[in-house]
């Protein structure tokens, strides 16, 4: 996890738009911020410096009362995301204020976009693992399957970490130095170019760098 | 599709394309960066399809140079096209004329369409 500011967004989905030299650059739509500031942790006080923010309004009838009271400082009713971002310069933040999408990303800027990727259920290694497989035809009889998992008596186990079949996607995944094609701060939006992990309406940590 | 999106390919469709559809013979007028210099290069054919979709429709003209056929696709809404010029209409009986791949010279006419 990168050690720096950020904010939360929402995964709308994908489009296409022009740049001055008339290239089209593939985008991808995220809802952002505004995100409120929850709490401010220090290193006096919680050991690290951090801010937690709140992403997503709630309705007060949909809020547990846990919640309810620690966003009432903030003067939030509740936030369907809370989540956290390490920056040491806290003192910029206080609880309750809210952090406007431009503050954080400009147009051009490189930042790291963390989400989950969409599960794919219970696959086989060439799926998962991008193993080869065996041929299609002349009677090969072996099509997908993983082959020799390991050796005989000796070391007389299957190793550890070897690639299977099992459950994949579903995971956290960052995606390293993605650039900001536009940010529009009055509807809350940013386009970051290429494809971002996760399906549509799936939750993204956006750091800036 | 979110409405969002809708929106930010709105605000970049063209709306100045003339309709054309498959069988029509245009000229595309596309303007070409060598440099700093700008110029523009016509290319014109007959359209075999078109693509459609918001942001990525698409259509794709063919015509034969030196007895070579060729083929471009274009982006309906790519900026770098200065315009397009409907040169005949054509009538034809289906939506992707692939079928003028294997085909030249007097097999390869298209009757023109009437405009009613």
């Amino acid at each position: 996890m990168p050690k720096t500011m950020g904010i939360l967004g929402k995964k709308l989905g994908m489009t296409r738009v022009y740049n001055e030299m008339g290239v089209a650059i593939p985008v991808t739509v995220v809802e952002t911020g505004p995100c409120t500031v929850l709490q401010v942790k220090t290193e006096a006080k919680d050991g690290y410096n951090a801010i937690q923010v709140g992403f997503g309004k709630k309705k007060a009838s949909r809020v547990n009362k846990p919640q309810a009271g620690h966003c009432k400082k903030a003067g939030g009713e509740g936030f369907y995301n809370i989540r956290e971002f390490r920056t040491d310069n806290v003192e910029e933040f206080e609880t309750g204020q809210e952090i406007p999408v431009d503050t954080v990303l400009k147009v051009g800027d490189l930042v790291d976009v963390q989400g989950t990727s969409k599960g794919k259920g219970f696959q086989g290694v060439m799926k998962r693992h991008g193993f080869k497989g065996g041929g299609a035809a002349h009677g090969s009889g072996f099509h997908r399957a993983p082959g020799s998992i390991g050796c005989s008596a000796w070391p007389g186990k299957v190793i550890k970490g070897k690639k299977m079949p099992g459950r994949m996607g579903n995971d956290t995944i960052l995606k390293k130095n993605t650039i900001v094609v536009d940010v529009r701060s009055e509807e809350n939006i940013v386009l970051l170019k290429g494809p971002i992990p996760g399906a549509k309406n799936g939750l993204l940590k956006i750091y800036s760098k | 599709m979110s409405t969002v999106i809708d929106r930010i390919d709105k605000e970049q469709m063209r709306q100045d394309h003339p309709e054309f559809r498959p069988g029509d013979t245009v000229k595309v007028h596309i303007r070409i960066i060598e440099g700093s210099k700008e110029r523009v290069q016509v290319f014109q054919g007959v359209v075999i399809k078109r693509k459609r979709g918001n942001m990525d429709a698409s259509y794709t003209v063919r015509k034969i140079s030196n007895g070579v056929g060729v083929e471009k696709t274009f982006a309906l809404h790519n900026p770098r096209i200065e315009k397009v010029e409907l040169v005949t209409r054509g009538r034809v009986r289906r939506s992707r004329l692939y079928y003028l791949r294997d085909r030249k010279g007097k097999a390869a006419r298209i009757r023109e369409r009437g405009i009613h």
